[in-house]
């Protein structure tokens, strides 16, 4: 589950109470999962394994590019604000009159200019960090304030409207029964995972993040894995934001991906993390976000309202992470 | 504006570039100022200068919190629904009295610093984690006690004179403020406590080492920060009418950025209470000037450009203050 091996001073251990406490997202999501199965009608359906990954799925695509920029030792507060100025520049795109009259074209353009946009942003992000040396949560403030502006600005504020099946096959469509977005998510986690764990790049993301000077020395690029990482990130966001418009068949640059940024650095940390970087495990992300949405799933389905449901939202991740931090120390 | 001079613990040339940074933010401010008086009719005008100040006395406070948070080495993520939860509390007793609504708001506050502190000091969360947590765990609870709606202040009692009223022809939110930042500028200044969250800020083992109470004092600032909280909510129910748990949405960002343009570096150690009133006055006249540009006519931009003129200006200040880095560096 951890993709990256990490140093255990203590030697290998088979302390099952350890283990629990280090892998507890795990552990509370196997739980969660029997205690569905035994207790919430209709839980053990297609219907609600496809609501819950869809309903998952773009705070996982988020989550994936926050990941790689966390092991570097950073973080990205711009991602909801990437998603809303993707959001927002898809619909204007095969709205126009030239994506009007080459209907093809307008829609291929309409994945491509939005999401490169936002991985662009996302370089401006690792290039502002890495340039001035600024610690990454200022760095990425700025675009997290700017960038919901921009979108608004393009947009002049205005909702969006449109149908579109071509476009909104990545929000709506299905491959062999799996709905698009759940697809995508599937291939990142398992890109981000490969990368990690298997290519230079995700070697030298995780020495970035483990000791800098040291990384500096050995000869890594530190700056120019930085700047990767965000623009990856940016990536992430702008794909998850044309997830959203397609999904609510209308862009709204005010609310899309709006709060998305603590939602996904949640999913990490309960994932396990660590934000002084140097480790990381995707995988560990993807069981974060699904442990997260199924608590609320779980609470919404018993009849909990919401409001208490984000409560509980809130000690489920400090008691991820204290408990991590107790499996580490134990 | 001195704070930081005979703070033992960082490293001379990061003081330095604090002080550097600090001057900068207040003569932006005056700059600022000038701009709009001589561009603009009313811009100096009563009307004008009371109503900027009481709408941000709110973020003045929560960003007051976020400074001696953030000078301690933490953060505090929950200011801004610490905020909605504590102007529902105050609202649902303002029938009672001006008093038990200020009181109510203030314990709201109070008890989300205090989880916070608990979190971060005793469970070892990283800051970042714990007030996320405290976040959400106040957002639910002001929904869940005000049953997803506003909920009304009471006009029968005088609490609303917490956010609308005068003294002395100055609006009563910004009285508070005043108050508060005094007291903040004392305690930073003059007080021990405030020397010990700089040094915790600074380098915690050493303050350890010195037998500094650093998980005391590191608490104290949660629980400083959810009060101060707690009254921005206070005022937020006073001055709008009602307890809105939906408000407070990106107001811990906002004060962030306030208290950065003030200088105050992230890292801890180093800080300024004046000049994060600077940041906020700044992040807000910017709002303020882009309104009258609109009102002569010239040019029209939307609302929406605030935030991108925030945004660009917090990355001009960023840029600046890093090449004050390069240079403290050079002639060093």
């Amino acid at each position: 589950m951890v993709d990256a091996p990490t140093i255990d001073r203590q030697g290998f251990s088979l302390d099952v109470a350890a283990f629990f406490r280090r892998y507890a997202a795990l552990t509370a999501l196997i739980v969660l999962l029997v205690f569905n199965f035994a207790v919430t009608p209709h839980f053990a359906s297609w219907q609600t394994l496809n609501v819950n990954l869809t309903q998952v799925a773009t705070i996982v695509i988020v989550s994936v590019g926050m990941t790689l920029v966390i092991a570097t030792g950073g973080i990205d507060l711009s991602v909801g604000s990437l998603m809303a100025i993707s959001g927002a520049i898809a619909p204007m795109i095969f709205l126009s009159s030239f994506g009007r009259s080459y209907p093809a074209l307008g829609d291929a353009l309409a994945f491509i200019v939005p999401v490169g946009v936002a991985g662009l942003f996302g370089l401006f992000n690792g290039w502002f960090i890495t340039r001035f040396q600024v610690q990454p949560i200022v760095g990425t403030l700025v675009m997290f304030i700017a960038g919901r502006g921009i979108g608004q600005v393009l947009t002049n504020g205005n909702l969006q409207a449109f149908k579109n099946p071509m476009f909104q096959f990545i929000g709506l469509g299905r491959i062999f029964g799996v709905p698009c977005q759940v697809v995508i998510m599937l291939a990142l986690v398992a890109a981000a995972a490969w990368t990690l764990r298997s290519t230079l790049f995700g070697r030298q993301i995780l020495s970035v993040g483990g000791n800098e000077r040291a990384a500096r020395l050995s000869g890594v690029p530190v700056a120019a894995v930085k700047r990767w990482v965000y623009a990856i990130s940016g990536l992430c966001a702008g794909i998850a934001g044309l997830v959203v418009v397609s999904i609510n068949s209308s862009s709204d640059a005010n609310l899309v991906g709006l709060g998305m940024e603590l939602d996904a650095i949640a999913a990490v940390a309960v994932g396990g993390t660590p934000f002084t970087g140097g480790q990381a495990t995707v995988v560990g992300t993807l069981i974060g976000a699904l442990l997260i949405q199924l608590v609320r799933y779980t609470l919404l389905a018993n009849g909990v309202p919401d409001a208490a449901a984000l409560v509980v939202k809130g000690a489920i991740i400090a008691g991820a992470v204290w408990s991590q931090q107790r499996g580490k120390s134990a | 504006v001195s704070a930081a001079a005979a703070n033992p613990a960082p490293s001379s040339r990061r003081i330095s570039l604090a002080w550097a940074a600090r001057q900068r933010v207040m003569i932006a401010l005056i700059l600022l100022i000038l701009f709009g008086a001589l561009r603009y009719d009313h811009f100096l005008g009563a009307y004008n200068v009371l109503s900027v100040l009481r709408y941000n006395s709110m973020f003045a406070l929560t960003s007051l919190g976020m400074c001696f948070v953030i000078m301690g080495a933490g953060i505090d993520l929950s200011v801004g629904t610490t905020a909605a939860f504590a102007s529902v509390v105050s609202a649902l007793l303002s029938p009672y009295g001006l008093l038990p609504g200020l009181l109510g708001g203030l314990a709201a506050g109070f008890v989300v610093g205090a989880i916070n502190g608990f979190m971060v000091t005793r469970m070892n969360i990283q800051p970042f984690i714990a007030t996320l947590s405290g976040m959400l765990a106040a957002s639910g609870s002001g929904l869940l006690l005000a049953q997803n709606q506003s909920v009304s202040v009471s006009y029968d009692t005088n609490f609303t004179w917490l956010g609308q009223g005068d003294l002395l022809g100055f609006p009563v939110p910004a009285w508070i403020a005043v108050l508060a930042y005094v007291y903040g500028s004392v305690l930073l200044n003059y007080l021990s406590l405030g020397r010990y969250v700089l040094s915790v800020g600074g380098n915690e083992e050493a303050a350890r080492l010195m037998g500094l109470p650093v998980d005391r004092v590191k608490f104290l600032t949660y629980v400083q920060s959810g009060v101060f909280a707690g009254l921005a909510g206070v005022i937020l129910a006073a001055q709008f009418g009602a307890g809105q748990p939906a408000e407070g949405v990106g107001w811990e960002l906002f004060s962030i950025a306030a208290v950065v343009v003030g200088g105050t570096l992230l890292t801890g150690g180093v800080g300024s209470v004046a000049t994060t009133l600077a940041g906020v006055l700044l992040l807000g006249l910017i709002f303020n000037v882009l309104n009258f540009e609109n009102g002569l006519g010239w040019i029209s931009l939307s609302a929406y450009w605030q935030s991108v003129v925030r945004g660009v200006f917090l990355m001009v200040v960023v840029m600046a203050s890093s090449g004050a880095a390069r240079r403290a560096v050079r002639s060093a």
